[in-house]
């Protein structure tokens, strides 16, 4: 009698593969993908694409050196993954070397070195955004405006996206423009009436624009939890911990503080909460730990980009819950079945 | 207490060997099999901290080795003198006197190195390589061979220090022995090699978390080059074994 020998995880439906879900994860970013090509240009296509073959590159090689099965891996779409989630998270028109660089040390330093895909404690992506926006911080807080409102007048074309990329392009200053986020850190003092008003990185094309890269993101988030490859805990309470706190120190100081709707429409928070604290080997894993977990990113989002040194803290934040996240599985472990409470904290292993 | 019990757990007890000094050893151990900076991971404070440019490494590896030398031959001196139950504090202050001549002599002759330096040239004195030599070695030896293994140990933390150096320079900032005349003089001016001109300071290269990532790359390579030469080494004996078993299978 031969036996049918599967291995964990025992998935209840058959044929979601890693590679099924990484694949998913890549298709559920197309919404936010288009809108931000539409609205910065081509230069998101473009990083997109050198991002991609970077990252195979790199993954390639590193299994090479690693004696590992190079197919095996790259197959299952987990390197292509983090390429395009850093390729929408850089700036349209940073030049290639940074782009290489990112994904490269993405795939080497943040996943490889620690054995690959599953054992890496950090999410990859933001180990490789965060290693450039330390060391290149001027390509990666340039921006470009709503075409509304920047001199251009419209979105870089094809070619000057190409030209900014792979040389230099004069009349880049056109295009760019603070984001919503870096003017409102540096209204200098100006009520936020007065900001609104004045700064030309607070316009309300320039807010719009942002919200609709983020409601694209929401769509695709929403996308991955109907096709159950996301819970909802960990989106749910990142986005409740930063409006959370935006809305206490918006209510306490409305004349200073941005205001919930802003900070949950700007930057990078619905792209971090559907598709960057939810990567499930960095992330906790019972669902009371996603909860704990999402809450600290919001939070800690708010904290970066209000009293912090860079603008959006999306990156740091998912970085600095990542190293919380074993300690919070370890108090939040889930009741097992046939036990009367759940065993947490302390009391793991212990009598009591 | 024996000197056994006080000694951290992984400190190599080297003692004399019975038919004197085996100079080649020292060489190798200091320099390569028991390198203080790739091996015992010792002091490694400083080698983070500092080797940000070639000639901060040379400036502080230069002052570790003149350290270690000299509190490795005062040791030995002491060594028949000195009660086991005090013998650490004597060696701490030993490599400190060494220490204070050190930093005194840096700061008349290398002024802005010393200020570069800054903390890190008083904080030799805790640099675990330069104690754990005293202990381990120096204590236990004649003056000729501490001396030997004092200079092997400093010019091999040296090396990985200037190593360390270059990489972060080269990755950081693209060029190599930027201002080695802080240490060298006005001879020294026109050794700054530029490899890019526009080039993009790479400033996670040059900060802290650029030396984890650079002495661990340092360590791996070290680690498989050994492996590599174990190896061959046995691929080789393995050889000779074969052939002399053919040559009487032949007869």
């Amino acid at each position: 009698m031969s036996l049918l020998r599967i291995t964990s995880p025992h998935t209840h439906r058959a044929g979601r593969r890693t590679s099924w879900v990484m694949q998913m994860v890549i298709l559920a970013t197309v919404p936010g993908l288009i809108t931000q090509t539409y609205l910065f240009g081509y230069g998101t296509l473009i990083n997109l694409v050198i991002a991609c073959l970077t990252a195979l590159l790199s993954e390639a090689f590193i299994l090479k050196l690693r004696n590992r099965p190079i197919g095996f891996s790259l197959s299952d779409c987990s390197a292509l993954l983090t390429a395009v989630l850093l390729a929408l998270a850089l700036p349209p028109t940073v030049p290639w070397w940074l782009t290489v660089t990112a994904v490269s040390f993405s795939v080497i330093f943040a996943k490889q070195v620690y054995g690959g895909l599953g054992n890496n404690p950090f999410n990859p992506a933001m180990v490789g955004y965060a290693i450039c926006l330390v060391s290149f911080p001027v390509p990666m807080t340039q921006w470009i405006g709503a075409s509304e409102i920047i001199q251009a007048g419209a979105v870089p074309s094809f070619s000057d996206s190409l030209a900014a990329i792979f040389g230099s392009l004069p009349t880049i200053d056109s295009y760019t423009m603070a984001t919503p986020l870096d003017a409102f850190k540096h209204k200098d003092g100006l009520m936020s009436s007065e900001a609104y008003a004045s700064i030309a990185g607070l316009q309300s094309a320039n807010l719009v624009s942002w919200m609709y890269v983020n409601l694209a993101y929401l769509a695709g988030g929403l996308l991955l939890i109907w096709l159950r490859i996301i819970t909802w805990h960990t989106p749910v309470a990142m986005i409740a911990g930063l409006g959370l706190m935006a809305n206490v120190f918006y209510g306490l100081d409305p004349d200073n503080a941005a205001s919930t709707i802003f900070h949950l429409t700007s930057g990078a928070v619905m792209l971090g909460a559907f598709f960057i604290a939810t990567d499930p080997v960095s992330s906790c894993t019972s669902n009371r730990g996603k909860l704990v977990y999402g809450l600290g990113i919001g939070i800690l989002i708010y904290v970066i980009r209000t009293w912090g040194g860079y603008p959006d803290g999306v990156a740091f934040a998912v970085l600095l819950m990542n190293f919380a996240a074993p300690l919070i599985d370890y108090f939040t472990q889930p009741r097992t079945y046939g036990h009367k409470k759940a065993k947490k904290g302390l009391t793991i292993g212990g009598e009591k | 207490m024996s000197a056994q019990d006080t000694l951290a757990p992984d400190t190599p007890v080297e003692n004399p060997a019975p038919a004197g000094p085996d100079y080649q050893e020292i060489l190798y151990n200091g320099l390569w099999k028991n390198n203080p900076a790739l091996v015992q991971l010792l002091g490694l404070c400083p080698l983070l901290a500092v080797t940000s440019t070639v000639v901060n490494a040379i400036g502080l590896g230069l002052a570790t080795i003149v350290v270690l030398l000299g509190s490795n031959i005062a040791v030995s001196l002491i060594r028949n003198y000195v009660s086991e139950a005090v013998r650490l504090p004597a060696f701490v202050m030993i490599i400190a006197s060494f220490t204070t001549c050190i930093e005194l002599i840096m700061q008349a002759y290398t002024y802005e190195l010393y200020q570069i330096l800054g903390i890190f040239i008083p904080l030799i004195v805790t640099n675990c390589a330069i104690l754990g030599r005293a202990d381990a070695f120096a204590s236990r030896n004649p003056v000729l061979p501490s001396a030997v293994d004092g200079l092997m140990m400093g010019l091999g933390f040296m090396f990985v220090l200037v190593v360390l150096g270059g990489m972060r320079e080269l990755i950081g900032q693209a060029t190599l022995f930027s201002d080695m005349h802080l240490l060298f003089g006005d001879i020294a001016l026109g050794w700054k090699i530029t490899f890019f001109s526009d080039y993009p300071n790479v400033l996670f290269a040059i900060l802290p978390p650029g030396a984890f990532i650079g002495l661990g790359l340092l360590i791996a390579i070290k680690n498989y080059y050994d492996e590599k030469e174990k190896q061959r080494v046995a691929k080789a004996q393995e050889g000779q074994e074969k052939v002399s078993r053919r040559v009487r299978v032949t007869d």
